[in-house]
């Protein structure tokens, strides 16, 4: 909370719902009477590329982009990507991550191992590093592409704001008729 | 009321709130969301155009501007080098009613092939730059940029870059205001630049140039900060975040006006202040004209002309200055896993890059999503340059006669209308022989799927003349021209080859459309029988996101393959590279 800000820093593979995830986030700060920015870039990294959402609130946002290593919170949609970007993690802040593995075609032509052992290794640097299986959640409900908002729904236990207000985000920002499931699938994810 | 916009989306709300009424662009990441956020909030207001070029679409601008309306013209900043022709000499003419040029530059090369800076531009054609540094500011200046381009009879130079186009940040909304304005009038020493015309006109620009220079030094788009007076900054555009919030105590001179300077601003600025820095993004722009005016100050020393810039770059060169105190932050680079950016699963491309590759040619490559082709495992595409380059590209190397490999020139519908119609035009007329490959998938793919002259439908969502390519390239004079189904590897492979051959100028032109735009296309998805797999990774090779190695392994330890049946939309080119016939539709219950 370096002065007053909060920085969410959002990670995950093209596709996976970064960028909604991260409008709804913007929302609830919005809602919370705070100054709010957030930056990602599109472009080249929609075709199976990394995908980074930086998201910053507080009284006054001036940088759109979290400086580094000032991450309040790290939300993962990808394990290799919880690994990739753990060091931008202030001391003391949030790691969470979805146990999820996409491997990129890459790695089927032998040239890149995907790495091994990366729940141990984020436990290594963050202890208390949260991982769920926000994929597994998601099959339950009957749709994978809710993974975005369980995961909303397990950082919403780090942000200061009534569960109803939440709701009401997720439910304006939701894609047509998905608001029930949506808001189904954030209540799993905050018990996690 | 306050909502929550990206600096593309509050731009198209300042074109809809001061009045425009007239916009055209070509999509160019970053720029692009620009004229699809007009087109989709505001068409009843403002006209909005997709037009073959980014000189076409400053060209209808102009004449917009000229007939009375309030215009914008929209490109990134490589668009502008296409639209360089049409702008150097408008700044001479001036404009009708006011007249803005937007251009979204690309620090870090996000989706770009290069990262000028096109500040520059404004020096180069005496023109006003305007640089907001956050979404309030994009919407707010769009007004400042009217009424300058109106009072001095000038275009004005909106620069903006990826992060100002693609940061979000919340605004304050207005209703819209219209400004009357008369329409064309015949004013040939205005607006017919022969020489003797211009030469006056040149006059007048240099004057306007000086009446600019003191509008600098009063508008509040250039403001003062005052802090603690031992260090002095220059910034503007998204740098000015990144130094306010680097320097929360320090003196700043914020920019919003980037050209020309307001020097004797900058000059009392820097009398006030022990140290005086400028902390901008890419060229040394400022800082060069404030050391020409014989003002002592710092820059690049300390922060790089290359890559964007960001807080912790900014408070490294400040403690490197020796004026922060701290340790600087090495910044990471995040290697651990290469996720190069691929082609769809089931893209038309696919199949074409595959074929090229077999007939061991070299491609000249073009701009558009076949210049993936260029990564592993594919490594088809030879070079890459700007909008329609490919064709000269393999002309100039069979008129160099030293290569004997044959090249193969390579773009897509888009590019070919944007750029390349000439290049073909030019090859028939000096009789080449190479083979144009236009990958046709029926849209402006890369940019995430925008209509154009060959698509029959307009950015307003019109029906309108699509463009045959067939009976286009005959037209230019090639005789040869191909159409194949590039999800038909032998016939693709045939026709290129006989066509490569051939001893005159040709074309082959695929014919089926992105899977993506205009909408999603998804087939009956396949799968790998392993009893019959032996790992080859032949099907590997084609670069497909929607295959990857199972856990199964042959003998020899290598993993068969495995096919995402939720990405797989069927397009069957890894069926036809498979020498073992495993892999075959998937049953479905």
């Amino acid at each position: 909370m370096k002065n007053g800000t909060t920085n969410i820093l959002i990670v995950g593979v093209g596709g996976q719902g970064v960028l909604l995830a991260s409008e709804i986030l913007c929302e609830v700060a919005k809602i919370m009477g705070l100054d709010a920015k957030k930056s990602e870039v599109h472009g080249m990294s929609q075709r199976g590329g990394v995908v980074t959402s930086h998201i910053r609130f507080g009284k006054k946002v001036y940088s759109p982009l979290i400086p580094e290593k000032e991450a309040d919170s790290i939300l993962a949609f990808e394990i290799a990507e919880g690994l990739r970007w753990i060091d931008e993690l202030k001391e003391g802040g949030t790691m969470i991550a979805n146990s999820q593995r996409i491997v990129p075609p890459i790695v089927s032509t032998g040239k890149f191992d995907y790495p091994a052992e990366i729940e141990k290794r984020i436990k290594e640097k963050v202890p208390g590093a949260k991982i769920v299986n926000a994929f597994a959640i998601a099959k339950n409900l009957g749709n994978t592409r809710l993974v975005n908002t369980i995961l909303l729904g397990v950082l919403s236990q780090s942000i200061d704001l009534e569960e109803k207000k939440w709701l009401e985000v997720i439910e304006r920002m939701a894609p047509k008729n998905t608001g029930e499931i949506n808001k189904k699938a954030f209540l799993e994810g905050r018990q996690q | 009321m306050e909502m929550l916009l990206s600096g593309n989306e509050a731009i198209a709300r300042g074109v809809y709130e001061y009045g425009g009424e007239f916009t055209s662009a070509y999509p160019g990441t970053p720029s692009t969301e620009i004229l699809q956020t007009i087109a989709r909030f505001f068409k009843d207001d403002v006209y909005a155009e997709w037009a073959i070029n980014e000189k076409c679409a400053l060209e209808n601008t102009v004449g917009a501007s000229y007939g009375g309306a309030r215009s914008v013209a929209v490109m990134k900043h490589v668009g502008v080098n296409v639209a360089a022709d049409p702008l150097m000499t408008l700044s001479y003419t001036g404009v009708g009613a006011g007249l803005i040029l937007v251009s979204a530059d690309d620090p870090s090369l996000h989706s770009s092939q290069n990262e000028q800076d096109n500040r520059c531009y404004g020096k180069f054609a005496s023109i006003p730059v305007l640089e907001p540094s956050d979404s309030q500011e994009a919407k707010d200046f769009i007004e400042n940029a009217f009424e300058i381009s109106e009072k001095f009879d000038t275009p004005v130079l909106f620069r903006i870059t990826t992060r100002i186009s693609h940061s979000k940040g919340l605004v304050k909304i207005g209703e819209r205001k219209t400004v009357e304005h008369d329409g064309f009038e015949r004013n040939p020493k205005k607006y017919v630049m022969v020489p003797a015309h211009a030469a006056k006109r040149h006059e007048i620009i240099i004057e306007r140039l000086e009446n600019l220079k003191k509008f600098a030094e009063e508008t509040p788009l250039n403001r003062i900060e005052w802090g603690d007076k031992k260090v002095g900054i220059i910034t503007g555009s998204v740098a000015y975040q990144y130094a306010r919030e680097a320097m929360p105590d320090a003196s700043i001179l914020k920019l919003g006006f980037g050209y020309p300077l307001p020097m004797k601003k900058i000059e009392e600025f820097a009398s006030e202040v022990d140290r005086l820095f400028v902390v901008e993004e890419l060229e040394p722009f400022y800082e060069e004209q404030i050391l020409a005016a014989g003002i002592e100050v710092e820059g690049k020393k300390f922060f790089s002309n290359f890559l964007e810039l960001n807080v912790t770059r900014v408070r490294n060169g400040f403690i490197e200055a020796g004026v922060l105190d701290g340790k600087p932050v090495k910044i990471e680079n995040k290697q651990l896993l290469p996720r190069p950016p691929v082609l769809c699963a089931g893209c038309p491309h696919r199949g074409l890059m595959v074929a090229l590759k077999k007939l061991k040619v070299y491609t000249t490559g073009d701009i558009g999503c076949y210049t993936l082709g260029a990564l592993p495992p594919l490594e088809q595409i030879d070079t890459c340059l700007c909008m329609g380059a490919s064709i000269g590209h393999a002309f100039g190397i069979e008129k160099a006669g030293k290569t004997e490999k044959k090249a193969v020139a390579l773009l897509g519908d888009s590019t070919f209308l944007h750029s390349g119609i000439t290049a073909l035009a030019s090859t028939v007329y000096n009789k080449g022989t190479t083979t144009t490959v236009i990958a046709d998938n029926n849209i402006t793919a890369m940019t995430g799927g925008q209509d154009h002259p060959g698509t029959s439908r307009t950015l307003m969502g019109e029906e309108t003349h699509a463009i045959d390519l067939v009976q286009l390239c005959n037209a230019l004079g090639v005789e040869h021209v191909r159409v194949v189904d590039p999800y038909d590897l032998e016939e693709t492979t045939n026709v290129l080859k006989e066509e490569i051959d051939r001893d005159a100028t040709s074309v082959v032109i695929t014919n089926r459309p992105c899977m993506l735009f205009p909408r999603k296309i998804k087939d009956k998805p396949y799968t790998v029988n392993l009893e019959l797999c032996t790992a080859c990774g032949a099907c590997f090779r084609v670069g497909c996101p929607a295959i990857s190695g199972s856990e199964k392994k042959n003998d020899k330890g290598k993993p068969k393959s495995e096919i995402d049946p939720a990405m797989c939309t069927g397009c069957t080119i890894c069926v036809q590279v498979c020498p073992v016939d495993a892999i075959v539709e998937l049953e479905q219950e």
